[in-house]
């Protein structure tokens, strides 16, 4: 096998990485239209607490459907109990409420749990494929990155529910005429962002580690990943991770110094999102004065 | 979303005890210079190198206040101008043998030049976007500083001789440096409020406001977004050429993507789209991490990030912001009062 | 004449009655037979000494924050235990953020504000170097620095700075060694942390090499900390046809390179710095099974190795840990490290006897004599001198064999060259 190959696949398991966790900030995007910076942290907490319910001795699956519905419940108490009274402010004072809801989850994780790393089990055989370049637990990843992936299509496509949070998050006074309970469904919205994150660290946890700063590199990527994306669009959304992950990689092997691949990589990013500034597949956004 | 601040002199001028609102301004300002004079001698030496900190910071947050809250485009990486101005003093001062007080205004000048390059990809960029941007542009700071290690020192940094007072002057260093400091932050405050209360402090404000009505006013758009971004760049790169010589020391890990968390979060705290919230947001980022570090050693961060959280709650707009809110309700208050009394 | 017989007599009762005086109590009071009177700098007195710490409770390093917890939870037990020659031992230990600047804010407040004696196992590269001219100019001791640059041995420039553990280059120098002792046209590939650490490692392991370094050394990969993982790295490594792998990362990367190299089915000596041989926080999250035959080399005892877990030094240790610092990992080497370096500081302390200036503290730091530790290796030795301030100077070469190091060869040392 090449190095090529073995580069684009190593490249496509750190992909979808960052795919999954792209997909909770489109999630909360979709739901709020805002980014949520504290995403990952909140994802790397729910992987702890998914690591808590396997060493107390519950079975993989078990451990992780908890995790998701814990997630889902904290998430939305997040949403009530500490974005909610800044709800008006500017959109800065949301990012400050972000950054000091991400250093008190880091911290209280470093507190709670050590900063020791963590070995997380995985559901799927470790058993290394394609001469190493990828393992069982990358495909497991991939796939069920694009299992929820389709669930969250389906679900915002198809169910009123997902309709009524699309409307709560575009144009809030007219859902409201429509006799939505827009307060309720942008708490849904991050339950649910909450829960996507979840299923996105405990995935990932097998190939990073757990540790308390086991999201803050990859929530640039993801980031970068959903914008590239377009992030309006889920699928564009998973597939930009997938490409920052390859392209990060082909950067570092053979375009420079492997010391400015992330500079390199992200120069990129931000080349295609000043050619196209809605990312590859985002709705244009059309400005209404 | 609303606007992240409003204008300030929309207010119509009062008079308080017979004098307008503007004399009252002047003498709260005079009061807070004289205070800041008198300071180090109150205060011991540690104290002195604290506010000095805090005074640079200042500067620092002004310099994106005027991009960020005055001009609307947000910035997460102004760390990165930060270290521009640093390095180049230092470099200055360690290749060069320049004198340290001569390499402020060059130091400047760089992130001045850097931020005007960085200001036309971001002509394209508007919100989410230019905060990635701006966020790459934090992360990959420290990369290339440790990239370019024949200028830079790489990781090791670059360690500067810190400058003494002179012998004729009997007041110690760090009082020496905290008023030469004290002096570059009230030129930056004399300028900046002059710049944002001239023409080209109100386009840059409508431009935060209304686009597409600016434009149709005959302001360039491309043009003072650049500006913005480039005068935003210079009052920070002053700052971090101050920090560099306070310190003595210059290093990649100085300025990593936390430096520039701190400045939006000292910026929104004081009170974005304000002058005075800078010096606020100084004080914050200076001495907050250390009372929470008083208050646990456990999970410092946990209690820094109550105090954010604490912070917004109660002024959503920032001390500044808080503050002039008080302001004019007790002014309506008092209207209200004095047509009861006249009725 | 009367008179001055008178106080003769006098002078002669006082002299007889002091000398008695002195014969009943003086030996009581001094029992050592020099006559030292007691004297102290700042943040020392009969009762306390004062000593100040700076570590990153916060931000991108806050893992090391562990060891500055643990310096504390030692000097609980050493006060416990009645301190240190009837001196309690007050630690102050402030949070740095691993930023150079708050390190030199952080460290003129131990000094100015908390007049501490010292300042005690700062930690950083970074943060170390930002505050040593300030510690050297006020002649405060910056002592046993926790960073393994070679740097902070230099008495002559810096004579109130000292480091503690073998530096970076020495230990990358003693696999250079070992590289072209064991393998025949070594081709090496190096995976390393793009700071001053990671460059230190590649900057012994070239010295160590000498001139054939660019020969012999046939690919490097760098990799940040915000990296996610360092697979690429290790897939281009690997494509570089090296057969020697030496991996100069922090415990995750570390294990993740394991990891990687056995899947990819590389089959290269792997050479594995010192900062990541846990066996539990490094090997077992990678698989035991992959880090078979890894080399390594070692000054203190990894407290996962089943080998030591039976001596009364580890269970020493280990009650220490129950009773002092019960929330710590009893997994993680950090807590061996900051016992050991707390260990080293309490020595010095005691050898300062009732002379507690801070001239006093660096004299007794540059004046220990083959010092034995008990978390650390057998053989492992602690020596310093007015010229010396490199307290640890030797390594042992370790492989491991599937669940635990075996030692093989005598403690190296290469300091000094």
């Amino acid at each position: 096998m090449t190095q090529l190959t073995q580069q684009i696949l190593s490249g496509v398991a750190t992909g979808a990485v960052y795919a999954s966790l792209a997909l909770a900030l489109v999630m909360i995007y979709q739901a709020t239209e805002s980014v949520n910076f504290a995403q990952g942290e909140m994802a790397m907490f729910s992987t702890y607490i998914a690591w808590t319910l396997v060493q107390a001795g519950l079975p993989f699956w078990a451990a992780f459907l908890l995790t998701v519905l814990i997630s889902f419940i904290g998430g939305v108490l997040i949403e009530r109990v500490i974005v909610r009274p800044v709800h008006d402010a500017p959109v800065l004072t949301h990012v400050i409420v972000f950054i000091g809801l991400l250093v008190i989850l880091n911290a209280v994780a470093g507190w709670i749990y050590t900063y020791t790393v963590k070995e997380f089990p995985s559901p799927f055989p470790s058993k290394p494929l394609f001469g190493g370049a990828i393992t069982g637990h990358d495909l497991g990843v991939i796939c069920v990155t694009l299992a929820m992936l389709m669930l969250l299509f389906a679900f915002f496509r198809f169910t009123p529910l997902g309709l009524a949070m699309r409307a709560a998050a575009q144009n809030p006074e007219s859902a409201k005429l429509a006799g939505i309970r827009v307060g309720w469904m942008l708490a849904m919205g991050w339950g649910l962002a909450a829960a996507v994150g979840a299923v996105a660290g405990v995935m990932v946890a097998p190939v990073l580690f757990l540790d308390p700063n086991m999201m803050s590199g990859v929530l640039l990527y993801a980031f970068a990943g959903a914008l590239l994306g377009g992030i309006s669009s889920p699928g564009g959304a998973v597939l930009g991770g997938l490409i920052v992950g390859v392209l990060e990689n082909l950067v570092g092997t053979y375009l420079i110094a492997s010391e400015l691949k992330l500079s390199t990589a992200l120069a990129f990013i931000i080349l295609v999102l000043v050619i196209k500034p809605s990312g590859l597949f985002g709705r244009v956004a059309i400005k209404r004065v | 979303m609303s606007a992240p601040g409003t204008i300030v002199s929309a207010l119509p001028a009062q008079r308080i005890a017979g004098l307008d609102a503007d004399f009252w301004r002047r003498v709260l300002i005079a009061l807070a210079v004289m205070i800041a004079v008198l300071l180090p001698w109150a205060v011991s030496d540690y104290r002195v190198f604290q506010f000095t900190q805090a005074a640079i910071y200042a500067v620092a947050l002004l310099g994106l206040n005027i991009l960020t809250g005055y001009n609307g485009q947000i910035s997460l990486g102004h760390g990165a101008f930060f270290a521009i101005g640093g390095y180049a003093a230092a470099i200055l001062m360690h290749k060069l043998g320049v004198p340290y007080y001569l390499t402020i205004v060059p130091a400047g000048l760089a992130a001045f030049a850097v931020g005007v390059l960085f200001g036309l990809p971001a002509l394209r960029l508007e919100g989410l976007y230019l905060a990635l941007v701006t966020l790459s542009m934090a992360v990959a700071t420290p990369q290339f500083l440790k990239y370019f290690d024949h200028w830079t020192g790489g990781s090791q940094g670059i360690l500067l001789r810190k400058p003494a007072a002179p012998l004729w002057l009997p007041i110690g260093r760090d009082r020496w440096l905290y008023y030469q400091v004290l002096i570059v932050l009230l030129i930056a405050f004399w300028a900046g409020s002059n710049l944002l209360k001239s023409r080209t402090g109100r386009a840059l404000v409508a431009i935060r406001d209304h686009p597409i009505s600016a434009a149709a006013m005959g302001i360039n758009l491309p043009l003072y977004k650049t500006c913005a971004f480039g005068v935003s760049a210079l009052f920070t790169g002053i700052a971090g050429a101050m920090a560099a010589i306070v310190t003595g020391f210059v290093a990649p890990d100085s300025f990593n993507v936390f430096l520039s968390i701190s400045f939006i979060v000292g910026s929104v705290v004081g009170g974005i789209a304000t002058v005075s919230g800078a010096i606020f947001g100084g004080i914050f980022i200076q001495f907050i991490p250390n009372i929470a570090n008083q208050i646990s050693d456990a999970a410092p961060w946990a209690i820094y990030g109550m105090f954010l959280l604490g912070f917004m709650y109660v002024m959503p707009k920032g001390v500044a912001g808080f503050i002039k809110e008080r302001a004019i309700r007790y002014r309506q208050a008092r209207e209200s009062a004095d047509a009861d009394e006249a009725r | 004449m009367n008179f001055d017989r008178r106080i003769l007599l006098i002078a002669a009762c006082v002299v007889a009655v002091g000398a008695v005086a002195f014969v009943l109590l003086g030996p009581q009071k001094q029992p050592g037979p020099p006559v030292v009177q007691k004297k102290y700098g700042p943040g020392a007195s009969d009762t306390e000494i004062k000593i100040g710490n700076i570590n990153p409770y916060s931000g991108p390093a806050s893992a090391y924050g562990a060891i500055g917890k643990a310096i504390g939870a030692y000097f609980d037990k050493v006060n416990d235990e009645g301190g240190i020659n009837g001196r309690k031992i007050k630690y102050v230990t402030l949070d740095d953020a691993y930023s150079p600047p708050k390190a030199v804010e952080q460290v003129r407040r131990l000094v100015e504000q908390d007049q501490v004696l010292l300042v005690f196992q700062s930690l950083g590269t970074p943060s170390n170097s930002a505050i040593q001219p300030y510690m050297n100019e006020n002649k405060v001791p910056q002592l046993f620095v926790a960073t393994g640059a070679t740097k902070w041995n230099d008495p002559k420039n810096f004579p109130w700075t000292m480091g503690w553990q073998p530096n970076y280059q020495t230990e990358a120098q003693i696999y250079a060694r070992y590289i072209v002792s064991n393998v025949k046209e070594p081709k090496i590939a190096v995976l390393f942390q793009n700071d001053d650490y990671g460059k230190d490692y590649l900057d012994g392991l070239k010295q160590g090499l000498g001139n054939d370094a660019a020969k012999l050394i046939v690919a490097t990969k760098s990799y940040e900390t915000s990296d996610p993982t360092v697979d690429s790295q290790v897939v281009a490594l690997m494509n570089s046809g090296a057969n020697v792998f030496v991996n100069v990362a922090t415990p995750k990367f570390a294990s993740q390179a394991i990891r990687k190299v056995a899947d990819l089915g590389w089959k290269p000596l792997h050479i594995l710095n010192n900062v990541s041989t846990s066996v539990s926080a490094v090997l077992k999250p990678a698989g035991l099974e992959k880090a078979v035959d890894i080399v390594t080399s070692a000054y203190h005892k990894d407290p996962t190795d089943p080998q030591w877990q039976n001596a009364k030094e580890y269970k020493d240790w280990l009650a220490w840990m129950q009773k002092y610092n019960p929330n710590a990992d009893l997994a993680s080497t950090f807590n061996v490290y900051a016992y050991s370096v707390a260990q080293t500081l309490v020595q010095v302390l005691k050898q300062c006897g009732n002379d507690l200036t801070r001239e006093n503290v660096m004299k007794q730091a540059a004046n220990l004599k083959n010092l034995e530790m008990p978390m650390l290796l057998p053989g492992i030795k602690i020596n310093t001198g007015p010229n010396d301030f490199a307290p640890i100077k030797q390594m042992q070469l370790q492989k491991f064999d599937g669940t635990t190091w075996r030692l093989f060869g005598t403690a190296l040392s290469v300091e000094g060259s």
